[in-house]
């Protein structure tokens, strides 16, 4: 996702005089040709996130869209009232850009682990949480993001995600979800990086006759309500996916969304990581496995929901 | 180096009458509901200089994008600048008058929603710096020739970032940016040398990069002559080091920890205002 990422930011810089790119002393073997592209467009504020954050929007106050680009927890925590106070409070054209989100940087520890991210940007008013579901969506966000010129967060996953999108062209639109797969016996709403599991998983479960929707929940905030109201109409199960605590995600996004639902709820879970901090050393295949984040956790889930709550066919 | 220049004798008396406009504001103002008034009252000869000779803005034309931007990174002062923004015409004096109030326009911490003339919203400490460090960057970049001015309080230079925002201009080279530090001694639970000294304090400003300057906050000679004739050196950003008394103007709150949090009772007020009136 990265590379897409930037790839989409270069391609945009080149027609938008506003675009900058301010990182946090990171990006090693990514952001180098916008720095030697656009040298007065790019700056590396060095290791001082809140500075990051304010010198970007005091640079956004003045005419530019700054994208604000560090790793893990470092552009969001570190620095969360910067976050609010300047970038949401002044509406600024700031985009705080974090890649490796979730369990990316799994075997490096808890520091790196940025599992709370979306619950917490997700609060702050007047800020778009976007987690965009492969390369293609990374690219496709990073652009609208761009347009909309407003305070946003993307979380990005690091390099070597699939592809889920056949194409490039796909009809991606803040606050939107992208339906990748119809299906009626039951939903997964999938954010950022589970969403290439779950189509997985989909395609697993249509072999055992469990026929899965699957809807690419891209935009945590605006919420695509529309797309949760369907799935719960149209489907007899939904289960959210990310890689993220379940507290204050998408999948807490979801449940808030059905319970103001006044029409018949079909059964519910959210699939995450429990509040904790994860105390088992390993990759993001491997953690992602602990906490039934894999396929193969996926399909025990779904079968284990429709079958408790006697609603497969 | 630019040396001060010469200031004549009718705008030091026209600073003087607008800094003691500018405190009986104040005064009515705090003394309705609060709002910090001692830090209010030794920011008033600093934002009386700005907002009366230095400040290239026009109350017409609040969005010029090439004004001066001004930047009170220590919002809890925020009385006087209201005070000194509606005197200078950026939206009505009777506006003061809901300080603080329900349903008023003007919070008690600076907020830019709606106010003419509030570049920022303030009012967490450590803030204000390093916006006005990106503000002066675009500035640069774009060849614009507006400048940036950040009054920051004594005590928001325990922040951290703070110090960041410090490192980071000399280091790109912002002379378009001034910080002014509101050295009034007393910080929220009491004197700033008592909980976390700063000194040496210029020294320090000036380890980082900064051209700094050292001179009587009060003195509207002393700051005039300091803020029209930044930058201090080329290519360095400007530092003043404003020595002022918290609760200036007013005897009995004078450089006295109570009266950052205090509104004045009646019989206070009163008094306080008698003694304003008949100032110089």
């Amino acid at each position: 996702m990265r590379p897409a990422f930037l790839h989409s930011l270069l391609d945009l810089a080149e027609h938008d005089q506003r675009i900058n790119l301010v990182v946090g002393d990171l990006g090693f073997g990514l952001v180098e040709p916008f720095a030697q592209k656009y040298p007065d467009r790019f700056l590396n504020i060095g290791v001082a996130e809140q500075n990051l954050i304010t010198v970007s929007t005091g640079m956004a106050m003045c005419g530019k869209v700054v994208f604000a680009y560090s790793i893990a927890n470092f552009p969001t925590l570190r620095c969360l009232e910067q976050i609010r106070n300047d970038i949401c409070h002044h509406d600024a054209s700031v985009v705080v850009v974090s890649v490796g989100c979730g369990l990316n940087y799994g075997a490096l520890g808890v520091t790196h682990h940025a599992t709370e991210d979306l619950a917490i940007m997700r609060a702050l008013p007047g800020m778009t949480a976007v987690a965009p579901g492969d390369p293609v969506e990374a690219a496709l966000a990073t652009r609208a993001l761009a347009k909309q010129a407003r305070p946003a967060y993307l979380r990005l996953g690091k390099a070597g995600e699939p592809r889920v999108h056949a194409s490039d062209v796909v009809d991606f639109q803040l606050g939107k979800a992208i339906k990748v797969r119809e299906g009626s016996d039951v939903t997964l709403i999938a954010s950022g990086t589970m969403l290439h599991n779950s189509v997985q998983a989909a395609e697993r479960l249509a072999d055992q006759g469990i026929d899965a929707r699957v809807l690419s929940m891209h935009t945590i905030k605006p919420l695509d309500t529309g797309a949760v109201h369907d799935a719960a109409r149209e489907t007899r199960a939904i289960l959210t996916l990310e890689e993220h605590s379940v507290i204050g995600g998408l999948g807490s996004a979801v449940a808030e969304t059905l319970a103001e639902f006044n029409e018949a709820k079909p059964p519910f879970k959210r699939l995450g990581i429990p509040s904790v901090f994860i105390r088992e050393v390993g990759n993001q295949d491997y953690l992602k496995n602990c906490y039934s984040l894999s396929v193969e956790g996926i399909l025990r889930t779904v079968t284990a929901m429709l079958e408790t709550e006697g609603v497969r066919q | 180096m630019n040396h001060g220049r010469a200031v004549a004798a009718d705008t030091i008396s026209e600073l003087k009458a607008f800094a003691k406009t500018i405190r009986r504001h104040v005064l009515r103002m705090t003394h309705r509901k609060g709002g910090h008034v001692g830090s209010a009252f030794s920011t008033v000869e600093v934002l009386a200089a700005l907002y009366g000779k230095v400040l290239r803005v026009d109350p017409a034309r609040p969005d010029d994008p090439d004004r001066d931007r001004f930047i009170l990174s220590k919002g809890h002062g925020c009385a006087a600048l209201y005070a000194a923004l509606a005197e200078r015409g950026f939206f009505p004096t009777t506006w003061l008058e809901g300080f603080y109030e329900n349903g008023a326009k003007l919070a008690s911490h600076a907020t830019h929603w709606g106010i003419p003339g509030i570049e920022a919203s303030t009012g967490s400490l450590g803030h204000g710096l390093a916006l006005a460090c990106g503000m002066a960057l675009a500035g640069k970049r774009d060849s614009r020739p507006y400048r940036v001015f950040a009054l920051l309080s004594d005590g928001e230079c325990d922040e951290g970032s703070t110090w960041e925002a410090a490192m980071f201009a000399p280091f790109h080279h912002l002379d378009n940016l001034v910080a002014i530090v509101d050295y009034n001694k007393i910080q929220s639970l009491g004197r700033v040398k008592e909980v976390l000294d700063l000194e040496p304090f210029g020294a320090k400003w000036k380890a980082f990069g900064w051209a700094v300057r050292e001179i009587d906050g009060h003195d509207p000679r002393a700051i005039l002559s300091a803020l029209e004739s930044v930058p201090f050196e080329q290519k360095r950003p400007s530092c003043v080091i404003a020595h002022t008394v918290k609760g200036k103007g007013v005897s009995f709150m004078e450089d006295r920890l109570l009266w950052h949090y205090r509104p004045p009772s009646d019989e206070e007020f009163e008094k306080a205002m008698a003694e304003l009136e008949a100032a110089e």
